[in-house]
C-alpha cells in the first residue's frame, strides 16, 4: 500500500477526456514520476491530487485518507507539498521571510491571529528557517528582496520552502521546464542531495528524460489520459510501447 | 522599548513629538501677519488632522499589507459617528462609551461586509465595497430615518434621555462631550509675542488616541500576521499551497481596519457631536484612498502625511479667493496682477480640488511610493553627498 493511491480516476472537460481511469501507487521513500507526451494528462492529474481539480470518479488516498474535495490549503496541511512550474514565491518579501511563513503554517495551521507578538520574538521559527535556508546553500542571501533572485535561486527558495514544512509527499511539476542544461544539471543535484538526506516521497512530473532517469525509481508512462505502463527506469528505456508512444518523438 | 526595534521606536517619538507639538508647529506665522491663514493650527483642523490620520492608518492595514482596495471604507466611518452619537444621547456624554460602542459596532459591520465582499478579489472586491458603502448611504439617508434622521443628520435634543448624565445642563442648554469632566470644547490659549497657540482637549484627546492606534499598527506590521497579509499581497497561490487559508487573514485584516475607520467616526462625533448621512458617502470612501496612496500606500507613516495634506489643502488652500491674491500681487502693475489672478484663480478657493488633482497625479508619475518616498530619495541624496564628502576627506588624509 503506498503513501499516494490514485484508483480509477476520470476527468472530462466537456469533450475531452482528460483522464480515464487512472491508477497510481507511489511507495513511500521512493521518487516516482510520471511522464506522457503534451496532452497526456499529466497536469490534470497533479491537479487533481492538490484539489485544485476535482476529478468527476475514482478516489486520491493520501496515508488512507482522500483528499477529495479538500481545499488546497488542507491537503497541504495533510502533509503534502507542491513546487510550480514556475517558482512561485512571495516576491515582495526577504527569503528568509519567505521560509518562515511555511514554518508558522506547519506550527500553527491554516489560521492563527497573533497580531501583536514581534516577528523577532519567534525565534524558533526563525532558527528552523535559517537552518533550511544554510541546508541549501542560501543563508547568505536571507535578507535579500526574493524577487531579485536569479531563477535557479528562486526554485532553490521555493523547494527550501516546500521541505521546512517536512512534507511527507514533494509533488513537482515539471521542476526544470524552461531551464539551461547547466540549470537543469544543478537542480537534479539539489533533488539528488534532498533525496539521500531525508526520508520524503518525491513525485516528479516531467518531460526531460534526462532528468527523469536520473532521479526516478518508478516511472508511468501516461499517453492519452491513461496510464501506459508503470515500471523501473531500466524497463521503460526498454519498453516498445514506451518508444512508440513518447520516446520515438524525442529521442 | 514597548516590543519595537529600534528604526520603529523612533518612528513613533517622532510622530509622538510632531502630534503633540502640533499646536507650536502649525502655527508658524504670527497672528495678524499676512501669512496667518496658512496657519493650520486651530483645534478644529488639527482634530481632523490625526482623526484622519487613524482613518487612513486602519485603511493601511488592508489596503497596504493585503493589497485588498475598499472603496467603501467612508461606511464604517459613518457607523461609527451614528454609534457614538446614539450613545450620546442614550447614555451619558462621556466619550469613553461612545468611543467604544462605535469601534464595537463598525467591527461587526465590517465583519458582515467583508465576509461577503472577501468572496471576490481585485476590481469586484472594490465594487462589492463600493456597493455596500453606497447601500448605507441610501439607507441612513432614507429608509433608516428613525435611526439615522435622514437628510438633516442625527443630532443631540434637550429630550435626550442620557441616563447617566443629564438631560440638560442647569442653563437649560445641550450639555458638552468630556471625558470624565474635561470638556472637549475646552481650550487653553498661548500668547507668546504675536503668536497666539491654542491647546484643545479634544485636540490631545484625539492626538493621544491616535498615537495608541499608530502603536498598535507598527506592532500588526511587524507581527507574524502582518507578514502573513503581505504574504497575500504578494502571492495568494503559493499561500494556499503552503497550508495556509487566506479568507480568515483578509477578514481580520478587513475588520480591523474597519474598526479603525469607526474609532476615526467615534471621534469625530466626540468632537463635534453630530452625524449625517454624507460622511458614508463614496466621495469620503475615495479620499481615504487618496489618502493612503499619496502618502505612500503600505508605509507605516504615509498615510498619516497623506491624511495630513489632503485636509490641508481641503481646509487651507480652499480659503485663499481673489481678493487675497491681489492682496498678495498688490506690487505689481494693475494689469499683470490681473493677469496672474485670473490665471491662479482656477487654481485656489473652491478650485483646490484641481490643485490637489495635479499633485497627486505628479505624485503617483513621479514618486510611486508617495511622499515617504519623496522623503527617502532626498534623505538618500544626502546621505550620498556626505559620503562623498567623507571620500573627499579621506582621499585628501594621505597628502597630509
Amino acid at each position: 500500500m503506498g503513501i499516494l493511491e490514485v484508483k480509477g480516476v476520470n476527468k472530462r472537460f466537456g469533450g475531452l477526456q482528460a483522464l480515464g481511469d487512472v491508477n497510481l501507487s507511489v511507495a513511500e521513500n521512493t521518487v516516482h514520476a510520471i511522464i506522457g507526451p503534451n496532452g497526456a494528462g499529466k497536469s490534470t492529474l497533479l491537479n487533481c491530487l492538490v484539489g485544485k481539480l476535482i476529478p468527476d470518479t475514482g478516489s486520491v488516498m493520501f496515508n488512507g485518507q482522500s483528499v477529495l474535495g479538500r481545499k488546497p490549503f488542507e491537503i497541504n496541511q495533510m502533509g503534502i507539498s507542491r513546487v510550480f512550474q514556475t517558482p512561485e514565491i512571495f516576491g515582495d518579501l526577504t527569503v528568509l521571510e519567505n521560509v518562515m511563513i511555511p514554518c508558522f503554517a506547519k506550527r500553527d495551521g491554516a489560521f492563527r491571529m497573533h497580531a501583536i507578538e514581534g516577528v523577532q520574538n519567534e525565534r524558533q521559527i526563525m532558527e528552523k528557517a535559517l537552518a533550511m535556508l544554510d541546508d541549501l546553500n542560501m543563508a547568505d542571501k536571507r535578507n535579500m528582496h526574493s524577487a531579485s533572485l536569479s531563477r535557479g535561486d528562486k526554485r532553490r527558495l521555493e523547494m527550501a520552502m516546500c521541505l521546512v514544512q517536512e512534507p511527507q509527499l514533494l509533488l513537482l511539476d515539471e521542476p526544470t521546464a524552461g531551464m539551461a542544461r547547466a540549470d537543469t544539471n544543478n537542480t537534479i543535484d539539489l533533488l539528488k542531495e534532498i533525496k539521500e538526506k531525508r526520508d520524503i516521497t518525491m513525485c516528479i512530473i516531467e518531460h526531460d528524460m534526462h532528468v527523469v532517469f536520473s532521479l526516478a525509481d518508478r516511472i508511468t508512462v501516461l499517453a492519452q489520459g491513461t496510464p501506459l505502463v508503470e515500471d523501473s527506469p531500466e524497463n521503460i528505456k526498454g519498453n516498445p510501447k514506451v518508444r512508440e508512444a513518447y520516446l520515438g518523438e524525442t529521442a | 522599548m514597548f516590543g519595537l526595534d529600534k528604526k520603529d521606536l523612533t518612528l513613533l517619538l517622532v510622530v509622538a513629538l510632531l502630534t503633540l507639538l502640533a499646536p507650536f508647529i502649525l502655527n508658524p506665522f504670527p497672528t495678524g501677519s499676512g501669512l496667518a491663514q496658512f496657519n493650520a493650527g486651530y483645534p478644529d483642523l488639527m482634530q481632523r488632522f490625526v482623526i484622519f490620520g487613524i482613518f487612513a492608518i486602519g485603511f493601511n492595514i488592508l489596503f497596504g499589507l493585503t493589497g485588498y482596495l475598499s472603496f467603501g471604507h467612508a461606511a464604517f466611518l459613518g457607523v461609527g459617528s451614528y454609534s457614538a452619537v446614539w450613545m450620546f444621547k442614550l447614555l451619558s456624554m462621556n466619550i469613553i462609551p461612545a468611543i467604544v460602542l462605535s469601534v464595537i459596532i463598525a467591527g461587526l459591520f465590517a465583519l458582515v461586509i467583508g465576509y461577503v465582499s472577501l468572496r471576490r478579489s481585485g476590481i469586484y472586491f472594490s465594487i462589492l465595497t463600493l456597493a455596500f458603502a453606497q447601500m448605507s448611504f441610501a439607507l441612513a439617508y432614507s429608509v433608516l430615518t428613525p435611526i439615522t434622521n435622514g437628510e438633516t443628520g442625527l443630532q443631540l435634543t434637550l429630550d435626550d434621555p442620557r441616563i447617566l448624565g443629564a438631560s440638560a445642563t442647569a442653563d437649560g442648554s445641550i450639555p458638552v462631550t468630556n471625558l470624565f469632566g474635561l470638556e472637549m470644547r475646552s481650550a487653553v490659549n498661548m500668547a507668546l509675542g504675536p503668536w497666539n497657540f491654542t491647546f484643545s482637549a479634544g485636540y490631545y484627546v484625539c492626538a493621544v488616541v491616535m498615537l495608541l492606534a499608530f502603536y498598535l499598527a507598527i506592532r500588526i506590521f511587524r507581527s507574524p500576521f502582518g507578514m502573513m497579509l503581505r504574504a497575500i499581497k504578494s502571492n495568494q497561490n503559493r499561500l494556499n499551497y503552503t497550508g495556509l487559508n487566506s479568507r480568515p487573514y483578509t477578514l481580520a485584516a478587513f475588520v480591523i481596519s474597519g474598526m479603525y475607520a469607526g474609532l476615526a467616526g467615534g471621534l469625530m462625533a466626540s468632537m463635534d457631536p453630530l452625524a449625517g448621512a454624507e460622511r458614508m458617502q463614496w466621495t469620503a470612501s475615495g479620499e481615504v484612498v487618496l489618502m493612503t496612496i499619496l502618502g505612500g500606500a503600505g508605509t507605516l507613516i504615509g498615510p498619516v502625511l497623506g491624511a495630513g495634506m489632503i485636509k490641508y489643502f481641503e481646509n487651507i488652500f480652499s480659503k485663499i479667493n481673489d481678493n487675497v491674491l491681489h492682496g498678495w500681487f498688490a506690487w505689481m502693475p494693475d494689469g499683470i496682477e490681473d493677469l496672474t489672478v485670473t490665471l491662479i484663480h482656477p487654481f485656489i478657493g473652491k478650485g483646490w480640488h484641481l490643485t490637489l488633482g495635479i499633485l497627486f497625479m505628479l505624485v503617483v508619475i513621479f514618486l510611486p511610493g508617495g511622499l515617504v518616498e519623496g522623503g527617502q530619495r532626498i534623505m538618500r541624496l544626502f546621505r550620498r553627498r556626505k559620503a562623498t564628502e567623507d571620500d573627499q576627506t579621506k582621499a585628501k588624509q594621505p597628502a597630509e
